[in-house]
């Protein structure tokens, strides 16, 4: 199946994208989708330990499940206010 | 209220419009409004001892305004009286412009100050926001909190802050 990764801040800027497509075997999780995406951009694994996510706009945690077609963000350590 | 409760905008912020928005929403409520406490962020002029030249904020707006909604009912499960709004501004800014603007409105002033830090606490824990700085000779994101809505001890910390 097929998930859009978002990509935010330091994490876009690396990847030199903001919106990848990726694809992971069914029963993935969010997990699965951030190995794959840092196989295609090892650039992006010194994130592997602060990571934060999002699915569908929602705030998730890496153990869970995706579904097809979901979009899958990934969150580099925040800093607003 | 003419102004959303929550925003993550482009446009300038404005304290006054906010405060004066949200004590009108909350003026006939329970005991109605005796304290309105706002909290401005603004770009300071050096980070780290390095001269700052202005500041690019960016937003994963759905999931911030997700954010405030839940620092809300945080903060409304803790002081139930008291109102909360929270707008942040991204794109880029100049030194002196506020990034960030939180007013909490309540009956008396003791939990309007609370719900104000506990907010600006848990916005800087949670919100998926994120500083790019620029200096004179580069550039740097700033990064900070590790996002995790769950974290107890990290909701316990901003707890403790706005109580201390």
């Amino acid at each position: 199946m097929r998930v859009t990764v978002q990509l935010f801040a330091r994490l876009r800027e690396l990847a030199g994208a903001s919106a990848l497509e990726c694809d992971v075997p069914s029963g993935a999780t969010i997990r699965s989708v951030w190995l794959a995406t840092t196989a295609k951009h090892p650039e992006l694994d010194g994130f592997t330990s602060n990571i934060s996510c999002a699915r569908n706009e929602d705030f998730a945690k890496m153990t869970t499940p995706v579904a097809d077609g979901d979009e899958i963000a990934f969150l580099p350590p925040v800093s607003g206010g | 209220m003419p102004l959303p409760r929550f925003a993550v905008t482009n446009e300038a912020l404005s304290a006054d419009a906010l405060a004066a928005a949200l004590e009108g929403d909350v003026r006939f409520i329970g005991e109605g409004c005796g304290a309105l406490c706002t909290f401005v962020g603004v770009v300071r002029a050096t980070h780290q001892q390095k001269r700052v030249k202005y500041l690019e904020y960016e937003a994963f707006a759905p999931l911030a305004l997700k954010s405030f909604e839940r620092i809300a009912g945080e903060a409304s499960a803790e002081w139930p009286a008291a109102g909360l709004a929270i707008h942040h501004r991204i794109g880029r800014l100049q030194i002196g412009d506020a990034s960030v603007v939180i007013v909490a409105a309540s009956a008396h002033r003791a939990e309007s100050f609370r719900v104000c830090r506990y907010a600006i606490e848990r916005v800087k824990q949670i919100t998926p926001v994120w500083k790019h700085e620029f200096f004179e000779d580069g550039n740097a994101w700033v990064e900070g909190a590790t996002t995790d809505v769950d974290d107890e001890t990290a909701r316990r910390r901003a707890r403790e802050l706005a109580c201390a």
